[in-house]
């Protein structure tokens, strides 16, 4: 019997040699006249481990991580395929401690199954949502959605439900369904980790999205700097057949505007212009795509559908704090020693997810700053990690936890030079249409700059450029910069003396 | 060119929304957008050439000259910032003065766990770059023909 091995294909596996590594087990196994099954999958999210073989045993898929070309000879040696003992051998993968403490749903087959089959997507429970979907009336569907409690995990987090039954209400002849991945925060990847290692749930929640609004069309925007996302979602497309039903998808690929992740921006370059942000109302969901009633949801939240409907609403329903219901996929990153995908219930604090989880620094030096939310999200000092991970208790404490990301610093950070980064980001991503945002940002760049040159009288200067960035701004792009920029001033003066 | 130009286009005419493909599709071809193909896109979408070179102008990948032999990606965002980025993108920046390589900046390459991360043209990726990796991977990169 041919043993199958899997190395996965996930793109942080691939820059830290996957490939390089498959191609040698390969060879490895033909000169010793092996027969393997390589199966290239997603990532499991342990990114520290990666490359991340494993190897299907009568005891499970034994893991071995991270496993580099050179030692792939003492692998073989080792009986690996048989799941023989060797340093780098973890165990069985699902009982991988940091994997196990996790609660996977949305993510529950990222890096489990061949990203490219659509037949073990449907033995590994893919495609029951979208089963149960035809069975129901469509506005059965958005009522299973809003019961679910889902909110928007692109960052805003408003109320799914809310949104499905404005399109569903909707009277006109073509709507859509719009997968916002345009992930470009960073300290982000989980749009891009679900979409590499299981891009058939994203379809099977865009075909139960559009069921339920009335939708037959649907696209996806994937930012240009996520080619293999895009290759994933095109190749399961070609494998999905009559899956969809009448249901079609088109992928776009962006071109590297992070304005585009706005919701009306991203309308805007899907409809072939500049990704400048439209004024609301209208809302997408009333004039969206080409003028028409359209469901725009962040990756996530789309793929979260079909185990909502799998499970039943009120299985999701019943994790989470507060309004914050069912789990989230955190992402751990920037120095942090355990980096990688955690998805919890709301709930956990953030100090249990960057030290249980991610085990401190990479670096071995203090936590100083944490930013959660992305570019921006606020940057959170030490005195703040016990906050629970829930979008109300983030608000409460004028922070957010936006897409999920979490960036980790040590103590060698300038948190005034932080700052200046968040306004020069702005600058160069801003739209242009608004002025706040467009001049704002370069004014701020430059009050800064006086700011660390020692002109303390400045400061007050950059509360007031702010304020009027947060008031005036036309998106969050402009209105939320100050964000970074105030936390960063305000827990951490004295990097701004 | 002309050829080509028109293969692109045809195959795109009744898509809806059809510039960003198109100009992709075109960029991919030829290794950047050629100020000469801007009219005949913009006649058969129907647009003008202003909305066009707006378009291209408005978004970071597009590009409006050749490249280098490669486009070398440093990412300059937060995560890759947490873990000596900034060093790094420096780093290249001086060891890439006068190069055939192209060097950009990049905000965000997913690769937010293991960086920093370095893209070399569209597929190929590094994390956790250090400078002494980053000259050997540029070494390598000069010296393929």
């Amino acid at each position: 019997m041919r043993t199958t091995v899997y190395v996965p294909g996930d793109a942080a596996a691939l820059a830290l040699g996957a490939d390089a590594v498959a191609d040698v087990i390969t060879a490895m196994a033909a000169v010793r006249g092996i027969e393997l099954r390589l199966v290239r999958n997603g990532s499991r999210g342990m990114v520290w481990l990666e490359p991340l073989v494993e190897v299907v045993t009568a005891q499970g898929r034994i893991a071995y991580g991270p496993v580099t070309v050179v030692v792939v000879d003492s692998l073989f040696a080792a009986n690996f395929l048989a799941g023989g003992d060797h340093p780098l051998c973890l165990g069985p993968a699902e009982d991988i401690p940091w994997l196990a403490r996790q609660t996977r749903l949305v993510t529950r087959r990222v890096g489990v199954v061949d990203p490219r089959s659509l037949a073990d997507y449907i033995a590994r429970g893919g495609g029951e949502g979208l089963r149960r979907a035809r069975a129901m009336a469509p506005a059965a569907i958005v009522q299973a959605v809003t019961d679910s409690g889902l909110r928007g995990r692109g960052g805003a987090a408003f109320p799914a439900g809310i949104k499905w039954r404005t399109v569903h209400d909707a009277v006109a002849t073509q709507k859509y369904v719009v997968c916002n991945a345009d992930e470009g925060d960073s300290g982000t990847f989980s749009d891009r980790m679900l979409m590499e290692g299981d891009p058939f749930c994203l379809l099977e929640g865009m075909a139960i999205a559009g069921r339920a609004v009335g939708a037959n069309q649907g696209y996806i925007y994937v930012r240009s700097e996520y080619p293999h996302a895009i290759a994933a979602l095109d190749a399961a497309l070609a494998a999905a057949g009559d899956f969809l039903g009448d249901f079609s998808v088109e992928v776009r690929k962006g071109a590297g505007s992070y304005v585009c992740g706005e919701e009306t921006a991203l309308l805007e370059s899907l409809e072939g212009r500049r990704g400048i942000v439209r004024s609301k109302p209208p809302l997408p969901a009333v004039e969206g795509l080409f003028g028409r009633p359209t469901l725009i949801h962040n990756a996530i939240t789309l793929a979260s559908v079909p185990d909502i409907l799998a499970q039943g609403a009120a299985a999701y329903r019943d994790l989470g704090i507060g309004r914050s219901r069912g789990t989230l996929p955190f992402q751990l990153a920037g120095n942090i020693r355990h980096g990688g995908l955690v998805e919890v219930p709301f709930g956990l604090t953030l100090r249990e997810l960057l030290y249980d989880f991610g085990g401190g620094s990479r670096s071995g030096r203090p936590l100083r700053a944490v930013q959660v939310g992305g570019p921006l999200g606020a940057y959170l000092p030490e005195a703040q990690f016990d906050t629970p991970l829930d979008y109300e208790a983030f608000a409460a404490i004028g922070a957010g936890l936006g897409h999920g990301g979490i960036v980790a610093f040590d103590d060698t950070v300038d948190m005034a030079k932080q700052a200046r980064y968040a306004m020069k980001f702005c600058a160069i991503e801003s739209c242009g249409k608004c002025t706040p945002c467009r001049i704002g940002s370069t004014r701020g760049v430059e009050v800064i700059d006086r700011i660390r040159g020692g002109d303390a009288e400045q400061i007050a200067l950059l509360e007031d450029l702010c304020e009027t960035m947060v008031q005036g701004s036309a998106c969050a792009m402009g209105s939320m910069t100050p964000i970074p920029v105030l936390s960063a001033l305000h827990h951490f003066p004295e990097d701004f003396a | 060119m002309t050829a080509i130009l028109s293969r692109i286009l045809a195959a795109h005419r009744d898509q809806p929304g059809a510039l960003l493909p198109v100009l992709h599709e075109v960029q991919e071809a030829f290794g950047f957008i050629p100020p000469e193909t801007v009219p005949a896109i913009a006649g058969a979408l129907n647009l003008s050439r202003a909305e066009v070179h707006g378009v291209i102008s408005y978004y970071h990948y597009f590009r409006q000259r050749p490249a280098g032999r490669h486009v070398v990606r440093v990412c300059c965002a937060e995560a890759c910032q947490a873990v000596g980025g900034e060093a790094l993108a420096e780093h290249a920046k001086a060891r890439l003065a006068g190069s055939e390589l192209t060097l950009e900046p990049v905000y965000c390459l997913g690769l937010c766990a293991c960086g920093p991360a370095v893209q070399v043209d569209e597929t190929q990726l590094h994390a956790a770059m250090t400078p002494a990796k980053f000259d050997a991977l540029v070494a390598r990169l000069e010296s393929e023909r």
